[in-house]
């Protein structure tokens, strides 16, 4: 967490977050899908993964979604509020690979802004999107 | 109409039924909101906002108490282990309806694409949610990466035990035929291999030709009406909208008619930078090709190039135009 959070009187359109290397470990993968309560055998068990056409378990949308808004607020800080994402998915995460994810600040109205947000792996951007945060004034 | 034109008609007309249909029943999440499950959430993440974690902490915060992570919507209404098992599973609703009905028609691949949520608030411990979802749209047939199939959109809408909505998602996924490289790579169960190229869409009117590739052969359609080339490869003639035709076997030389040279994005299983070239073969008509074994900056316009079979992935040739001068 960043001990400084930003107010949203400080922050400009085109500010960048600081970007984040994740290891993308089989451990997170299956940790992320239990966690949230995806029991897809596609991620969780190789051999499902493999017959759906995959090399090996791949990341459920539930952790990405989880993972972007904990990059978010990891920046925004304990007072943010994330009121909405909306994201698209593109490669797959898979075992042993990272993923980086990147941002900046889109937007900026009254009382929100809008983060865009990409993580990318070494096939190209798993995700794309942006969040909708409100930061103290 | 052929009788797999008919077999896919039936079948669209009866996923189609689908739309417009709730899910099933209104769902009453199992689990009230809780700080367990809240904190085997952010310890997977490696979330350590204060506000999810840390009650003193949290009370200080605009949120005045624990909360749960709001990206954390969904999970409330997943159906956890039982999921693992799709043939005894849960209750029949309109939603596994629909998944089996593609399941049988050979769209048995699944995988989440896309996901829009809003957050009317933040859910608190001791929240108890139920969640309706309706299939809202499915859309054409489409090939893709992972293989021909259809997108299904569902939205959701999340209430609290006042009736007060909280948030609401739409979910797309898309329910596919696994391409034939799924198999094969089912076989060499390794660690991530580089990746391969998305091969070409490979059909009754065009498989021929990409067979030829495969054997070293380049191959021109040749009109059997008026005699004229053509390429790539399509069912009718332009010039005299004949269906009849034969091929001929290209010398392979040729020379540059244009080019370009790309950069970005980075496609996996492609070299960069990829020179792509328009090449005007010596029989007379063209074809778009990698230009290789130059560098990028001596390529030009009127370049004489040969055709060369490479091998791109395992099973894979494609033809490379080569410079010649």
């Amino acid at each position: 967490m960043t001990t400084k959070e930003p107010r949203h009187s400080e922050v400009e359109v085109g500010d960048a977050l600081p970007q984040l290397a994740l290891p993308l470990t089989t451990s997170l993968i299956v940790g992320g899908a239990l966690a949230s309560r995806d029991y897809t055998p596609v991620h969780h068990d190789r051999g499902a993964a493999q017959a759906a056409g995959l090399q090996d378990v791949f990341m459920n949308i539930l952790t990405t979604n989880g993972l972007i808004g904990r990059y978010v607020t990891d920046w925004a800080g304990a007072n943010a509020v994330i009121r909405g994402l909306a994201i698209k998915l593109g490669t797959p995460n898979l075992p042993g690979d990272t993923m980086t994810l990147s941002g900046r600040v889109s937007s900026k109205s009254d009382d929100e802004i809008v983060v865009e947000v990409a993580g990318k792996n070494s096939w190209g951007n798993h995700v794309t999107g942006t969040v909708r945060v409100a930061l103290r004034a | 109409m052929s009788e797999l034109e008919k077999k896919k008609t039936e079948f669209e007309a009866r996923i189609r039924e689908f739309v417009g249909l709730p899910e099933g029943p209104p769902y009453l999440c199992p689990d009230a909101v809780n700080e367990a499950m809240i904190r085997h959430w952010c310890d997977a993440m490696g979330d350590q906002n204060p506000a999810y974690l840390d009650a003193d902490a949290a009370a200080e915060t605009v949120h005045g108490g624990l909360v749960a992570p709001p990206t954390m919507l969904q999970s409330w209404e997943m159906r956890g282990y039982p999921m693992h098992d799709a043939t005894r599973l849960l209750p029949q609703n309109n939603q596994r309806k629909l998944h089996a009905a593609f399941d049988e028609a050979g769209y048995t691949g699944v995988v989440a694409t896309d996901t829009e949520q809003e957050y009317a608030r933040y859910l608190r411990p001791g929240d108890r949610i139920t969640a309706e979802t309706t299939i809202e749209s499915i859309s054409e047939e489409k090939a893709t990466a992972l293989g021909i199939g259809y997108f299904i959109v569902t939205r959701s809408v999340f209430s609290d035990e006042q009736g007060e909505e909280v948030g609401n998602l739409s979910f797309r996924v898309l329910k596919f035929k696994p391409a034939q490289e799924a198999q094969a790579a089912q076989e060499s169960a390794a660690a991530p291999a580089k990746p391969t190229r998305i091969r070409s869409p490979y059909g009754h009117d065009n498989g021929w030709w990409w067979e030829a590739c495969q054997e070293g052969r380049l191959l021109i359609q040749k009109c059997s009406g008026c005699g004229e080339l053509r390429h790539p490869p399509r069912p009718m003639c332009g010039s005299c909208q004949s269906t009849e035709w034969d091929s001929i076997e290209a010398s392979g030389r040729g020379s540059v008619y244009s080019f370009t040279v790309l950069h970005y994005p980075p496609i996996p299983g492609y070299d960069f930078p990829c020179p792509v070239g328009l090449i005007d073969l010596e029989e007379g008509t063209r074809i778009c090709a990698n230009i290789a074994g130059v560098e990028p900056e001596d390529i030009h316009i009127g370049m004489k190039v040969e055709c060369m079979f490479d091998d791109v992935d395992e099973g894979l040739k494609l033809p490379f135009f080569y410079m010649v001068e």
